[in-house]
Order: C-alpha cells, then structure tokens, then sequence
C-alpha cells in the first residue's frame, strides 16, 4: 500500500487538479506502475467481500446495542452488552479459557514445529515423507472426528487411563473432561494435536530454503546443534513463524467445535469458551444482542493479537 | 511502515460506515408483527373439509427423520394426500438441531411454511409467540375436540400465555404426536444376581442400590459429560421428593414456589449422597451420554435412569434381559417422572391455508394416527385402548403401560430447563458442579433460584 501512495501523481491535489486529463495522466507512469483502473479489476470482489464480510459486520455491531431475541423487536440496551462482558463473571470467563487455550493451540504447535523442523533440518531421516504425512494428518481430519477421537482418549476407562494404570500410574487415571481442573487443558492438548503438524510443515519449508552455505559457516565456527538452531535456522524462519502464530492464535481464538463436540463448556463452565457463547447465545437461548456484543469483542482481540503477534515476531522491516 | 495502521484506519471507517448505513436504514432489528398476526377465527367460520378448498400444496416443516418417526409421518401424509387429492404436501425434514437453528429464519420471512413442528419452551415457542409467528389454535380444539382427545398436562405444554411472558397455561399452540418420558430401565440378570426384584417403591429402590453396590456391580449406569443427562436423574429423584406439583410450579413459576425450599435440597442431597455412596460409575461428568447407553447395553449397570427415546437401541443388544418402568412412587404417593411430547405442530400465522393446515394436524393426531404412530414403534402421545398389546416388543409394551400409568394419575412433571430461557445452562452447569463435588445441595439451589429471580426481574 505504501508503494501505492509514494507514486508520483497519486497524492497531490493540486497536479490531480490541474491535470484533469485521464489519459495523460497515465501515460507518465512508467509500464507496471499501479494505477487507478486497477481498483476497478478489484471492484467485484471488492464487493463480494462487502456484502459478505462488511455488512454483516457492520449488522453484529448494530445489533450489540440491543437487547433483541432475533425474532420480536428489539429494545436498546446502549453499552450493556459491552459492559456486562467486563462485569459478568459468566461473560469474562470465557475469555479467560480462550486465552489460556492459546497456549496449546498457538504456542506448543508453534514450538513443537521449530523443535521437528529443526531436528529434520540436521539429521537425514529416512522415508521423511512418510513420517511427514504421518505427522501433518490431524490437521486434515475432520474436528467431530478428532472430537470423538480424544473423547474416549480421555474417557475414564479410554486408552489413556488404560495406559496409566498398566504402567502403574493409576493413582493419576480420572476422568480427564470431566475434571474441573484439566478439562480446559485437557481439549487443549487436542488442540495442540490438530494444530502442530501445520506449523511443521509451514517451518520444514522454511528450512529447505535456507542456504547451505549458512549452516556450513556457522558449523565452521564450531556451533552446536543448538547454537547453530538459534544463529542460524530460527531467525531464518521468522516469517514463517509469523504466519503459522497468526493462523494458529486466529484459529484458537475463534474455535468452537473442538469446545462443542467434547465438553459443551463443561464441567460446570469450566471450559466455556467466546465463539461457542457466540452460537449458544444467538441460536439457543435468544440472546442476539449480547452474542452479537461477544462476537464483535472476539473480532477486536483477534485482531489486536495477531497484528501484535506478527509484528513482534515479523518484524517491521523483515524483507 | 505505516501499511497496518493506515489499513486499520480504512477498515474502521468501512465498518463506521456500513454500522451508520444500516442504523439510518432501519429501527430496532426485529419484526413489527402483531400477536395473532392473523386473529383468531370464530369456530362457526372454520372449514373442517380440506376437499373444499379446491387444489393447494401445503408446505410442512418437520423434524421426524429418525426411523420410526420418519416411517410414522410419510405414512400418514400419504394417507392425507389420497383422502384429499386436491391437497398436496410438501415436507420438509430437518433433524432437531437443523430445524431449531433454520426455523426463526424461515419464521421471519414473508412467506413460511403452512405448518411447523416447534419445540417447548422459552427460546422457541414463547418467541415466536411474542412475534406473532404463530397462530392460536383454540378455535379448531373446540371445534374438532382436542380437549377431550388430550390430557390437559400435554396441551398445557403447549400453551402460551397472552403477552407472552409464561408458558404451561394461556392460549394453545399446537398439538403433539408423541409423549416421551424418563423411566428406570433394569437389567434382568444383573438384578437376580445380585438377588433382587424390580423394586416396587422408592425407598425399595434406594435400598435396592445399596444391595447392588454391595453385589460388586455398578447400581446405576449414568455419564454426563454432555451435560443434559443429569437433568433427567435429578427430575425424577425431585419429583418423588417433592411430589409433581410442586416441580410444576417450579417450571412454570406459579404459587410463589422456591427451589431454595427443603425439599428440592434434599433432592440435591440425595443425588451428591448418590455419588459419593458409589452408585454410579467414577468419573459420572467425563462418561459421555451415549457411551453410558452402550455400557448398560452391554450388560454393565443394574439401572439405567433415561428417556424412552433409548429404548430402541437397548432393545436390540439386551433383549429378553432389559425391563423398564415408571421410577417407583414414594409410599402412598403416586407415580410421577419427567417427561414431555414430542415437538408441536402449529400453524403460522401468514399461512393462507390454516384451515387445512388444522385438518392435517388434526389428521396427525386422531386415533388412526396414534395406531399408525404406535406401529411404527414410537410412544403415541395418547395411546388408544388396546395400545399396551399392540405395542409389540416386551420393553415397548411396558412403555406404553408406563405412560399410560403416569398420564393417568397425571403424574407427569416438565423438564427443568423449560423453567427460563438461561435455565439449561443454569442447572446442567450446577449439577455438573453438585455431581463433582464442587458445591453443597444448598449452593445449588440458591443457583437455580437466583436464575429465576434474574429472569422474573428482569
């Protein structure tokens, strides 16, 4: 965008004004150089995204000032919507969860990432393709799959009990979701299952990319294999880095199936989460106004967070 | 440098915008109908003759897509279509959660489907009413006689009240096919082996458990993970402490009753007293709902406390093995549980064809209909005489006696969750805590009270 502006011509009015002439206009610029006509190929999606993106949008914010059952008419609620997400333990809870779960579902992918990207940076595996698919195969299942899955994992007589007692842990065997404690931990260790092979993949790219010469050099000056990850193959990899954090921190942020399918926000409340009050809220109890409030609070913090996050680890001048 | 700013600045006039468009548009978001849109007809203006009213296609939205009920319902509309060839019915089905989440839209359009099946309750019923979706159907029940044809306790559930602020009395809205309730399912051979018959009383059925227990056996197969099961267990403990007018007061909220009463405590005691005895599995709130279901089919629990919706898959695994029966009456008292009817056919109120559109629910609901239901292996919401035999399967039979005894002493009690719009998650969060040991009877009950009190002041 910025390229954009610093064009000759674009940004004084008074040559836009003194030079009416379309045509001339253009013709100074050199040949690739953008130029106005271009925001007319960008028109129709422009517009697609308008009708679909923008003016829904705009609808939630609308509708969060009222207080409105999605049927009858609505009453206006001014900011309570708002504040009652600060002062509603029920309401700032779900935050809470969200944010803890980040952990699993954006920061341990993320790590778990460098940490196998880095190792198959170094070693030769063999049949790395297999191991590879094999690990990146969570993200393609489908999340009710993956919810049922972890569901008997965690069931108090699933395999993970199972396994506990059999290595004479079974003083630790529970019932993991049904835990006030662990169940929060619990789904997000599924998550962390989900999300990690996408980030493996995203940094193996990465890796592949980096020069030889680099990792020759930095062996060459006697760097260790963790010396040579840290000199070398993470600052390497930082947009990459970038890009999964955003995906993952977006997707943590907005899941609701995983939340759906295993616990419903149980036990208690203990694993209620933003955009599943989004869906219960709208669909089930009739409360269009505060889903609508939570909706767009979740936008706003998605937003902060993955600008924060890409920038912190992006840099502002990476390229 | 500045690309992110400068892109967010955009993107907030863009939405600033499109919010300021839309808020010049248009008022307050929601519909302007009237209640009654269309105000109710005098019965001596209805046309009971779907012939009469020359060639149509009434369009129908339900949520009968499950076997039985599937079978049921294209049975009957193929019946209704050959009696009234110039009717011609277009059906749609959705499954429950398709159709709840589908049908305010469609609601809310100018032109809905004739006839709809809406569930009970505050969310969908009421709101409906409030907007004036639906239409009062007491006009055809006198007419066509579904007073007489009905226990008041059914058709009550059905009803709203005029400005819409209460349900369980006021004008009707619609007629169910089915009845549904929560009985105690009983494994034969686990019971003999731990030397007992199917209890007979309540306090039978407490000393029952322990003798289980005792036995080595698990006394009660139970999971609720999924957090509605426990409504259920905790309905009918209630109902037996109580007695079933008082859960109807609770529900509906009349004669100034409270769920901080003893009572109700008391309930809440049992069930956590429940638990910690032992009488369910360890680790109730991480067993999902249906994993509980295949266990006890699989021959692993004495009890099973559920709907009757669980019959047909425990049929076929337990066979001759599986009893079921209506939870036992305390002592001198009368045998009440937990239950309801299926879905409820009402009528929009933008529907051109209402009278026909009576005809066809009517026609859904005569005593025809309910042998059609019954055959099909569904609970008729009002069985006929001979129902009990024609039931088939030994564990349908029992079902039938079973609600044909309940309805009889009218000892059926509402769900929990109908009693305000946020009660569902009120009480299935409170008895997850009760059941995990995370409050006291009387900390749970102050929950739920508290929910009550929010929504009458609000």
């Amino acid at each position: 965008m910025s390229r954009t502006e610093t064009t000759p011509g674009s940004r004084n009015p008074q040559r836009d004004s003194s030079n009416g002439d379309v045509t001339r206009r253009y013709r100074r610029r050199s040949p690739g150089e953008p130029r106005a006509v271009g925001y007319l190929y960008a028109l129709p999606a422009a517009v697609v995204f308008g009708l679909l993106i923008l003016v829904p949008l705009g609808q939630s914010v609308f509708y969060s000032f009222f207080d409105w059952d999605g049927l009858s008419v609505a009453t206006p609620a001014g900011l309570s919507n708002y504040t009652s997400l600060f002062t509603d333990p029920s309401l700032r809870a779900p935050f809470v969860h969200a944010l803890v779960l980040l952990l699993f579902y954006a920061l341990f992918p993320v790590l778990i990432g460098l940490l196998l990207a880095a190792t198959m940076s170094r070693v030769k595996v063999h049949g790395l393709a297999f191991f590879r698919t094999v690990l990146f195969l969570p993200q393609v299942l489908a999340m009710v799959v993956v919810a049922v899955t972890w569901r008997w994992v965690y069931a108090p007589s699933g395999v993970l009990n199972e396994v506990l007692r059999r290595i004479g842990l079974g003083g630790l065997a529970r019932a993991w979701l049904g835990d006030f404690n662990l169940a929060l931990p619990a789904v997000g260790v599924a998550g962390t299952w989900v999300g990690f092979g996408l980030c493996m993949v995203l940094f193996i790219a990465g890796v592949q990319s980096i020069p030889r010469e680099r990792y020759e050099a930095a062996r060459l000056d006697g760097a260790g294999a963790f010396r040579e990850f840290l000199a070398v193959t993470l600052p390497a990899l930082r947009p990459q880095v970038a890009v999964a954090a955003t995906l993952t921190i977006v997707a943590g942020l907005r899941n609701f199936d995983l939340i759906y399918l295993t616990t419903a926000g149980g036990p208690g409340n203990s694993t209620s989460v933003p955009a599943y009050e989004v869906y219960h809220r709208a669909f089930e109890t009739g409360q269009v106004g505060a889903a609508a409030a939570i909706g767009v609070a979740l936008t706003v913090l998605i937003f902060v967070l993955s600008v924060v996050v890409s920038r912190l680890i992006a840099g502002r001048d990476d390229r | 440098m500045p690309d992110i700013p400068r892109l967010s600045r955009r993107a907030v006039t863009a939405v600033a915008v499109a919010g300021a468009l839309l808020a010049a548009g248009c008022s307050a978001p929601g519909s302007n109908n009237t209640p009654s849109g269309q105000s109710a007809k005098k019965p001596s203006a209805i046309s009971t003759d779907p012939a009469s009213a020359g060639k149509l296609t009434l369009r129908v939205w339900d949520q009968e897509v499950r076997g039985g009920q599937n079978q049921e319902i294209t049975r009957l509309n193929q019946q209704f279509e050959k009696k009234y060839p110039n009717v011609t019915i277009k059906r749609t089905a959705k499954s429950f959660s398709d159709l709840k989440t589908t049908l305010k839209l469609a609601l809310s359009g100018n032109n809905p489907p004739d006839a709809v099946e809406v569930n009970q309750g505050y969310p969908d019923m009421v709101s409906f009413v409030k907007a004036g979706m639906l239409l009062p159907l007491d006009s055809y029940s006198s007419v066509y006689g579904w007073k007489d044809r009905y226990p008041p306790t059914l058709l009550n559930l059905n009803r709203v009240n005029a400005d819409a602020t209460k349900f369980g009395t006021g004008k009707l809205y619609g007629l169910s096919q089915m009845g549904e309730y929560v009985g105690v399912y009983y494994n034969k051979k686990n019971l003999s082996a731990a030397g007992i018959t199917p209890p007979k009383t309540w306090s039978q059925f407490e000393s029952d458990l322990a003798k289980v227990k005792a036995a080595g056996q698990i006394p009660i197969q139970f999971g609720n993970l999924d957090k509605f099961p426990a409504i259920h267990t905790f309905g009918v403990i209630q109902a037996q402490a109580t007695g079933d007018q008082t859960v109807r007061d609770l529900v509906y909220g009349s004669g100034g009753a409270k769920w901080t009463a003893d009572k109700t405590v008391a309930a809440a005691q049992t069930l956590q007293d429940w638990v910690k005895k032992g009488y369910f599995p360890p680790g109730v709130n991480g067993i999902g709902y249906d994993d509980s279901n295949k266990a006890f089919g699989q021959g692993k629990g004495a009890f099973l406390i559920t709907g009757t919706w669980a019959a047909a898959d425990l049929k076929g695994p337990m066979g001759s093995s599986l009893g079921l029966m209506v939870p036992p009456a305390s002592t001198g008292g009368s045998p009440t549980t937990t239950g309801g009817e299926s879905l409820a056919f009402g009528i929009t109120s933008k529907s051109s064809h209402a009278d026909v559109a009576a005809a066809y629910i009517n026609f859904l609901t005569d005593a025809h209909a309910q042998d059609v239901i019954l055959q099909a292996g569904n609970l008729p919401a009002v069985p006929g005489p001979s129902a009990v035999q024609l039931a088939g399967a030994p564990v349908n039979q029992e079902m039938v006696a079973g609600w044909k005894s309940v309805n009889q002493s009218d000892g059926l009690v509402p769900y929990l969750d109908y009693t305000t719009p946020t009660f569902y998650d009120t009480i299935t969060a409170a008895l997850q805590n009760l059941i995990g040991q995370k409050s006291t009877p009387q900390q749970f009950a102050e929950k739920l009270q508290a929910d009550v009190d929010a929504f009458h002041n609000g």
